[in-house]
């Protein structure tokens, strides 16, 4: 490492201690992320996002800066620049009142919305982020195209059918099986009075002295519960039940 | 009861075969030097094949969609076959497993139907260019599902 042998205690303390902010200070530089290709249609707009990470903190002296490159051109020119708090946009060139800055330095995002997409905006983005002492880095292109409609991808309809066929099916399969347990569980507890009923018959034909002075009740009782099965078994069955309902 | 069994298995798994071959293989349009599938544009040059994607068409993606569907759904009519067969009291009808069928059969038809009309669309109607044997195993996969399916649907399970 380089230490003289003869060197004091605190010297090589010294050294290390330099030597691990050297170490913990990443000489990584400032990235810049943008997506690689994004599709407009005429007419609508369009965001050119644009995020960055720093190791440094974020300095006032942050600087965010859009250059662009037409499809056919070489040269390429700044249509937004921010510095200071303050951003400047193009209001001389062919992005005059089109641009909308919608960034913010302090979370990391140097954004812009494009509006009102022309055939002339087809070319290569830079964004370009400086945030002193952090300035080395790449910057970042993103390519416009605009279209009249966006072409279809590939697998997006695809997916789109499978998807939602296989999700109608599950639907009309769920509400079937809801609708089959209901009916089920209806089923069943018209089962259970119609049993009950044949029990409560089975133990009138012993007592049947009550039988003529309980009907009216039974008759209510029916009409409450709605038994649409065949009439005369209400009236045969139906009076055990009244009479279960009463004990 | 066996034989009948077997031969509704064989109906099924032989329109699944079908379903996979004319999904898959590379011989839906077929014209002098130049074969076209689903999924791949090749054409056969002197030295080897050169294929490229085919096209991001709306309408080839449908047919795309609902070939793999209907392989899904008669997949699953497998399945459910197996599972019915079992589980299912005895007097029972395959209902579900019919319904699947029927729905896988629906959606090679729609497919098949939809190539037919729309290839042009995609591709270019020039060079006469003809149907290949996977469009056809296609349009035979669809009755067969259909039928296999009804016969799910009449058939009640004994012991």
């Amino acid at each position: 490492m380089g230490i003289p042998a003869n060197a004091g205690r605190a010297k090589p303390f010294l050294f290390s201690v330099l030597m691990s902010t050297m170490v913990l200070t990443p000489t990584l530089a400032i990235k810049v992320y943008t997506a690689n290709e994004i599709h407009g249609t005429v007419g609508s707009k369009i965001k050119l996002s644009c995020s960055f990470w720093s190791n440094e903190w974020i300095s006032d002296d942050i600087s965010i800066t859009w250059h662009f490159q037409p499809e056919r051109g070489k040269d390429s020119i700044s249509i937004f620049h921010y510095a200071k708090g303050q951003h400047y946009i193009d209001n001389v060139g062919s992005f005059k009142e089109r641009i909308e800055w919608i960034g913010d330095p302090h979370w990391k995002d140097g954004s812009i919305i494009i509006h009102d997409l022309e055939y002339t905006d087809n070319g290569t983005y830079t964004c370009d982020v400086k945030n002193p002492p952090d300035i080395v880095g790449r910057t970042s292109q993103v390519t416009l195209y605009v279209f009249e409609n966006v072409p279809v991808r590939y697998g997006q309809v695809l997916g789109a059918i499978i998807g939602g066929v296989l999700a109608v099916v599950l639907v009309v399969l769920l509400i079937a099986y809801l609708i089959r347990y209901c009916w089920l569980r209806r089923q069943a507890t018209l089962q259970r009075r119609l049993s009950a009923m044949e029990k409560g018959k089975l133990r009138l034909g012993k007592d049947s002295s009550k039988r003529r002075h309980q009907t009216p009740v039974l008759y209510a009782m029916l009409d409450h519960s709605r038994l649409t099965k065949s009439s005369e078994k209400k009236s045969r069955g139906g009076l055990g039940d009244s009479r279960k309902d009463k004990k | 009861m066996l034989l009948l069994l077997l031969g509704i298995i064989v109906l099924h798994i032989s329109v699944l075969v079908l379903l996979f071959v004319s999904t898959i293989v590379s011989q839906w349009l077929v014209g002098n030097g130049h074969r076209a599938d689903l999924w791949l544009n090749c054409t056969i040059p002197v030295y080897q094949f050169r294929c490229i994607t085919s096209s991001t068409n709306e309408w080839l993606q449908s047919v795309q969609a609902l070939m793999i569907l209907s392989i899904i759904f008669s997949v699953i009519s497998l399945f459910m076959f197996f599972c019915q067969l079992f589980t299912l009291t005895k007097g029972g009808r395959f209902y579900l497993t019919g319904i699947f069928q029927i729905l896988a059969g629906l959606c090679v038809m729609s497919g098949a139907a939809i190539f037919t009309v729309r290839h042009t669309d995609w591709h270019p109607s020039t060079d006469n260019a003809s149907f290949g044997f996977a469009y056809i195993l296609s349009w035979v996969a669809f009755p067969l599902a259909i039928l296999s399916g009804v016969i799910y649907v009449i058939l009640r399970k004994r012991e």
